[in-house]
């Protein structure tokens, strides 16, 4: 698998990214996903879209998030390391990127409700916080077992006016929220929207999520060429459903010369049985609108997943991350909930940010690389999210209190 | 010529309708399972949609959710599925049996084996929830290469030329979905479904059955009059959840389905 081709053109209109992705879903949804094509082509082809898109992301998101050389991190690891702050975006994370693009298009479609699913409770904030923000109504599917770890978020989402609907069948986790959200979207599919947080799901949501998110790499691409005069050496990013991930590697992907990790969560450890990397341990397989890398048992059920990070706390992968991996394209690998843990730590004691614990599992793989960083070798890593979210859980595991 | 076909030809001859209907295979287990499609059969039904179940069924309401829950946990697999298939078709030869499930199940499995597996299990047709026909080019060939028919769905929010083309993909009947919902019985019959189900018959000469929320007599006698069958699901997995522990459950079932038969015939 050493075949370094360009696919910056993928998907294809059935939506596929080589044999990944397309659509697999109910009948009841094809025509609903249609429309969203066709909306989403027109609008990107409309200045006034893109005009208006811009205008949120600079005055309401925040952006351009800055591209920080992280010193004191760089010199422990003998490189340069840059992190990409998405956590310094309204709400916290690179979720509210996806959630104004979507939200636009909601409008443009005349939906006057959206639904969404939520795993860390980012996706969901971002998703209520633009509701408030344009006043369409909002209910947000959150499995029960993220409802009590990511317990602030729910405050949070409940303050901007949402509905967050606890979900308790099958694991209780994303997975099982993403069932009810395509549940509810079958059933109110003529008045609602679903804006899908991930670059999963079906066609035309990888690539929607995908193009909205690749604001993250075309900032740092432009960014990196000013402070450093030339591309990075290497891309790392935390994988889950991966947009955070996509949104950053897809301006790079057909700069063969930057190599691209994506790390996934191992959980307790992938000789376990609980973890959370498909793409790493898993099979490909077809869940949840797409054929992509699945967690799955010879039978073809889809396994629970393990992770101490509820935003990686999924079974499945974006259908391009699958086929990025099939190409050649780039690399993905995982740390344990511990490592991530002491990644948490560390960039709070060495850099004075506290990341999300999703964050932390792209942090964490830089140990690993020791063999790879030379001083002036340029590694960018994506600070997807910041860490307040994560409190509880860090206080009782890093035994704070 | 299919037994589908068959037997649709032989109901139209006496002008009644169909009766479908739905089990989880494996709920509470494959032996219950069998039991109640004998007490079925014998009750009246038409054709049986027996359920592969899967973990994450996206098109399904809380009952079939819990029954593949149960019937999964209880040790249901695809293999185990198609072994209890081989026994009904041992009891019964003539009647249609239909597979439903999910892609993913028969993906691990593998398209090639499991087609030709199924053949020889006696399954007549596959209604597989989230293939539409245009991902569906292969398992189309391997169901014509091991004769077995093609079901897909057509719902109240498919366009008119999307009725015609995916019409034109079944084989058997075409199901057609009552409502913008997920699986799981109803208090009601939408008013809209009337105009679907013409919109369906306009396009095709094969039979159009109706499903999703079909639970009670009534139901049965309003879609009686403009479609040629409806399945019955949720409110059966219901009726054997309710009375998986009690020495009446093949009496329950069959006089709901006895009941509801009745609604099929010409003089309902």
């Amino acid at each position: 698998m050493t075949v370094q081709q360009p696919h910056s053109h993928l998907p294809d209109e059935k939506g596929k990214f080589g044999p990944f992705g397309g659509r697999y879903v109910p009948e009841t949804l094809i025509p609903a996903l249609d429309e969203l094509a066709s909306e989403y082509k027109t609008a990107v082809s409309d200045p006034s879209f893109q005009m208006q898109m811009q205008q949120i992301l600079r005055h309401y998101v925040g952006r351009a998030t800055p591209l920080y050389h992280a010193e004191r991190l760089s010199s422990m690891y003998n490189a340069k390391i840059y992190l990409k702050r998405e956590d310094l975006c309204h709400t916290g994370a690179h979720k509210i990127n996806n959630a104004t693009g979507q939200i636009l298009l909601a409008l443009r479609m005349k939906k006057p409700r959206i639904i969404a699913e939520t795993g860390a409770g980012q996706h969901g904030v971002a998703t209520a916080t633009v509701c408030a923000r344009f006043g369409l109504k909002c209910d947000i599917y959150m499995g029960q077992e993220d409802v009590e770890r990511q317990s602030l978020n729910v405050a949070r989402m409940k303050l901007l006016g949402a509905n967050v609907i606890p979900v308790t069948s099958g694991t209780a986790t994303l997975k099982d929220a993403t069932n009810e959200a395509m549940r509810d979207w079958v059933t109110n599919v003529r008045s609602t929207h679903y804006i899908i947080g991930s670059v999963v799901g079906p066609h035309p949501y990888p690539m929607m999520v995908r193009d909205f998110q690749s604001v993250i790499g075309r900032e740092a691409r432009a960014q990196i060429l000013e402070q450093e005069g030339k591309l990075p050496h290497y891309l790392v990013a935390c994988v889950g459903g991966g947009s955070n991930a996509m949104g950053l590697f897809y301006p790079f992907v057909n700069d063969t010369d930057v190599k691209i990790i994506g790390v996934e969560a191992a959980g307790e450890g992938i000789h376990t049985g609980r973890h959370c990397a498909p793409l790493s341990a898993g099979s490909p397989g077809v869940f949840q609108g797409s054929a992509s890398y699945l967690i799955q048992d010879a039978d073809g059920q889809v396994a629970p997943s393990h992770s101490i990070s509820a935003g990686l706390d999924y079974p499945g992968v974006g259908p391009e991350h699958s086929w990025m991996k099939e190409a050649g394209r780039a690399e993905y690998v995982s740390v344990t909930d511990s490592e991530a843990l002491d990644a948490v730590r560390l960039t709070a004691e060495q850099e004075g940010i506290i990341v999300a614990l999703e964050t932390a599992h792209a942090i964490a793989w830089l140990k690993h690389m020791s063999d790879r960083l030379q001083p002036d070798t340029i590694v960018i890593i994506n600070c997807s999210g910041r860490g307040d979210k994560d409190m509880n859980t860090i206080v009782r595991e890093l035994e704070l209190a | 010529m299919t037994r589908l076909k068959t037997h649709f030809q032989n109901l139209s001859a006496r002008h009644e309708k169909a009766l479908i209907c739905f089990l989880t295979a494996g709920d509470p287990d494959m032996d219950t399972t069998l039991q109640v499609v004998r007490a079925l059969a014998a009750a009246g039904m038409d054709a049986l949609e027996l359920g592969i179940p899967f973990s994450d069924p996206l098109a399904d309401g809380p009952a079939i959710q819990a029954s593949s829950q149960r019937a999964l946990e209880a040790g249901a697999t695809v293999a185990k599925v198609l072994e209890l298939t081989r026994q009904i078709r041992k009891h019964l030869p003539n009647l249609p049996i239909i597979l439903m499930t999910y892609y993913n199940p028969l993906l691990k499995y593998g398209m090639n084996q499991y087609a030709a597996d199924a053949a020889e299990a006696g399954v007549d047709a596959h209604i597989v929830t989230d293939l539409t026909p245009e991902e569906a080019d292969q398992w189309k060939s391997l169901s014509v290469m091991h004769q077995m028919d093609t079901i897909f769905l057509l719902a109240p929010t498919s366009t008119p030329k999307r009725i015609q083309w995916v019409a034109a993909q079944c084989t058997g009947f075409v199901y057609c979905v009552s409502r913008t919902g997920v699986t799981g019985a109803r208090e009601d019959i939408p008013a809209e479904l009337y105009q679907t189900v013409q919109n369906i018959k306009s396009s095709t000469s094969l039979p159009v059955c109706v499903g999703f929320g079909v639970s009670q007599p009534e139901h049965v006698t309003t879609i009686s009059a403009f479609a040629d069958g409806v399945v019955v699901g949720s409110a059966l997995v219901n009726l054997i959840q309710a009375h998986r522990h009690s020495s009446t459950l093949l009496q329950q079932v069959s006089d709901f389905t006895s009941a509801l038969k009745q609604k099929t015939l010409p003089d309902a």
